[in-house]
């Protein structure tokens, strides 16, 4: 049993109760005996360690709902116990892996398999999502209540995006009853393909094919009439295009139980960052234009976009320094989404109890999971910020195997100072 | 009543509930023939009945032709391959070569919902329907309902769960119909997947788990999954179904104790039954194959004989 902890003087913003105050944490048993104002002058437990809080913001802990792990497969670029470092250090205390492996989470066994490494080695909460169709090739639906069981959270079919509506319709009206939340990228296949980035004069003069933003629209409209059809829960994974977020109000005017979500690199990065074919801002859906950008920024601080993901995609040297068109996608993020959001608070774009909710209160309530609130009773995972802590994102400090960061020596103002996991300090930054 | 005023069996649709009671009295009365060691009887002598099966079946063919025989008809079997390019001109112009031999009765079954109508339109004898597509299989349902009132002692009122694809089945929707017709209370009990469109309005409470479906039902029917649907298109694998949907013992203790246990045949054990049920004490699937040849007697007879009396529909 951990030893137990008080924070004072520690300002408490927890969107599940709408709360932004000053107060004290008291956590025992690994839980949250209570929060807030009210907490402060209870006393302290028994060998309690007392932590000051002062200057610090305390929100629950990150859940990002798409991780993607090299665990098993490709260990080298990342392992479910060094994903779980990342997030640590990035304030993130749960995460949802995508099952992108080798061999694909499409069956029980690699649920367990996953859930096992990860009582055993993670030092965050790791929930599977397991594949929508086996082997993910898009034809034929897996075992939902069986995984469901086993302890999977979603289903998605991770980077490869569903082509087939009819087996899409009936997978979708086989999990209703399984209550599976279905977590789907939008591309498609035809429209976007060659595309490598955002379809558009910079794609033309850097003579790069593009990727025209129809292509996520028109998956995305043709899965949200799937969704309100068969009444099943639906996520799109990621969207980059506001004319995505007026899909997503649509379909939630018609009674769909949509939701969505975006990369925290679409939200503070953009196509210019790519410069002169920079393979660490090669992602799929493309950076936007700025205009994109900043239109996404308002979708997330109206609501409109439900949660933040960091879209955590570790890659190597043998896979990004290529060609930029013969790159793969992704970026690193575990340790910068926080951080990164919080130039969105510095930037008065969205309140800090939005950005916490899309993080935190969101996404586990989306997903079912046991995490994103700091109610006396809940699990004790939470993260200590300092908001103002100048920092540069030097490659060398980063905690995950990869370091394909599009933030490599990114200025940031704000930071994870401690991160706390069931109760258990899981991080302390070097200050 | 007394006669039976249509002249081919080509659905349960548009019998009404004296006309089934009607079948199902003379149904009743056909059972104790093939119970007694003379078997045959001369009702139908000189008639000529053809089974004309565009889709293989053995056990509703030999039960026509059993049926056939026993009523001492003259009996031919006509085992058309499904291969046949174009199906359409094939299933006239061989109806119409077949008329043409002056059968007194027709019993069809094809791969093609309305398939035993159109063959209805073309001949000038009287038409059974043995199978058509995912519509109907009339004397499925009439022989489940023998099975059942004679096991229950009514139809009324009581409670059936029917579980599984009914999607593809034609026993379901012939059973849908023929149980509400006499006052039963009809439950669906599959994954949605395995449901169609709209089934909440064809009579029929519909559930996702064995467990709320079966509570205290007084029959459980169960349908077959065919192979090609069980590994992915309509639910993902037969250890999920059968954890699920496949009935077993833990999930029969939902019904009434004295719940009868039906199957259509033929069973796929262990994925939608487990052998011990389908083998214990609950099950009648053995009932119901017996069932079938009275049945199928009484509505060859009905047509037959029965209706020269009345007047033709």
């Amino acid at each position: 049993m951990t030893r137990p902890t008080v924070i004072n003087n520690v300002r408490i913003i927890d969107p599940s109760q709408n709360l932004d105050e000053t107060g004290t944490i008291v956590i025992e048993d690994g839980r949250i005996a209570a929060a807030g104002s009210g907490a402060r002058n209870q006393g302290v437990p028994d060998g309690a360690e007392v932590v000051d809080g002062s200057g610090l913001v305390a929100a629950p802990g990150l859940v990002d709902a798409r991780v993607f792990v090299g665990e098993p497969g490709a260990e080298h670029r990342e392992t479910i116990e060094s994903a779980s470092r990342a997030a640590a250090a990035g304030g993130i205390t749960s995460f949802i892996m995508m099952p992108d492996t080798d061999p694909v989470i499409d069956d029980i066994a690699l649920v367990e398999y996953v859930l096992k490494t990860a009582r055993d080695k993670a030092l965050v909460h790791v929930h599977p999502a397991a594949a929508l169709t086996k082997g993910l090739a898009g034809t034929e639906m897996t075992e939902f209540g069986l995984l469901r069981e086993a302890g999977a959270v979603a289903f998605t079919n991770g980077r490869h995006a569903m082509h087939d509506a009819q087996v899409l319709r009936r997978a979708m009206t086989y999990a209703r009853e399984f209550s599976a939340v279905i977590a789907l990228e939008t591309r498609d296949k035809h429209l976007g393909a060659g595309g490598v980035m955002n379809e558009g004069l910079l794609a033309s003069w850097l003579g790069l094919s593009g990727t025209p933003r129809e292509a996520e629209v028109i998956p995305l409209e043709r899965d949200l009439r799937l969704a309100t059809l068969t009444r099943a829960a639906y996520h799109a994974a990621q969207i980059s295009v506001p004319e995505s977020a007026d899909a997503m109000r649509v379909a939630r005017s018609r009674g769909a139980n949509a939701t969505c979500g975006i990369s925290i690199n679409h939200l503070t990065l953009n196509e210019n960052d790519i410069g002169e074919y920079r393979t660490f801002f090669k992602l799929s859906p493309p950076l936007r234009g700025e205009d994109d950008r900043t239109a996404m920024v308002q979708a997330l601080a109206d609501g409109t976009i439900d949660i933040i993901v960091s879209s955590h995609d570790p890659q190597d040297v043998d896979t990004k320094r290529l060609p930029f068109a013969e790159a793969a996608d992704g970026a690193i993020g575990l340790e910068t989404m926080l951080a990164a959001a919080l130039r969105l608070h510095h930037s008065s774009e969205v309140s800090l109890m939005r950005l916490f909710d899309a993080m935190s209160t969101r996404p586990a309530k989306i997903f079912g999971l046991d995490a994103g609130t700091l109610r006396s009773g809940a699990v004790a995972d939470l993260v200590l910020i300092d908001l103002d802590e100048p920092w540069i994102a030097a490659k060398d400090g980063f905690v995950s195997r990869s370091k394909n960061t599009p933030f490599e020596d990114a200025r940031f103002t704000g930071r994870a100072v401690q991160t706390y996991v069931a109760g258990k300090r899981v991080h302390a930054a070097q200050r | 009543m007394d006669s039976f005023p249509h002249r081919h069996l080509l659905g349960i649709k548009g019998l009404t509930e004296p006309e089934i009671t009607y079948l199902l009295d003379k149904a009743d009365a056909a059972v104790n023939i093939s119970r007694q060691r003379e078997k045959k009887t001369s009702t139908l002598r000189g008639l000529t009945q053809i089974n004309l099966f565009f889709e293989a079946s053995t056990r509703t063919q030999s039960s026509f032709e059993l049926a056939g025989k026993r009523l001492g008809a003259d009996v031919m079997n006509m085992s058309v391959g499904n291969s046949s390019v174009k199906k359409g001109e094939t299933l006239i112009d061989t109806a119409m070569t077949l008329n043409a031999m002056h059968p007194d009765v027709l019993v069809v079954r094809h791969s093609s919902a309305g398939a035993a109508a159109l063959l209805a339109q073309k001949v000038s004898c009287a038409v059974v329907n043995a199978g058509d597509g995912q519509h109907e299989h009339p004397t499925q349902a009439l022989l489940d309902a023998l099975t059942i009132r004679r096991a229950k002692g009514k139809l009324s009122r009581i409670i059936v769960a029917i579980c599984g694809d009914v999607l593809h089945s034609r026993v379901a929707r012939s059973n849908i119909l023929l149980l509400n017709a006499m006052g039963a209370r009809v439950r669906v009990v599959a994954p949605a997947t395995l449901l169609p469109n709209g089934i909440a309005q064809m009579g029929a409470e519909v559930y996702h788990s064995m467990e709320e479906g079966l509570k205290d039902a007084d029959v459980v029917m169960m349908l077959r999954l065919q192979r090609e649907r069980m590994s992915g298109a309509f639910v993902p694998s037969v250890r999920e179904y059968f954890r699920y949907f496949g009935l077993d013992a833990e999930k029969l203790k939902a019904a009434k104790e004295d719940a009868l246990v039906m199957h259509p045949g033929p069973m796929n054990r262990g994925v939608e039954i487990a052998s011990e049920i389908a083998d214990g004490p609950q099950s009648v699937i053995e009932q119901q194959v017996e069932m079938g040849v009275a049945v199928r007697m009484a509505v060859m007879e009905t047509l037959l004989v029965s209706q020269n009396q009345g007047p033709r529909a």
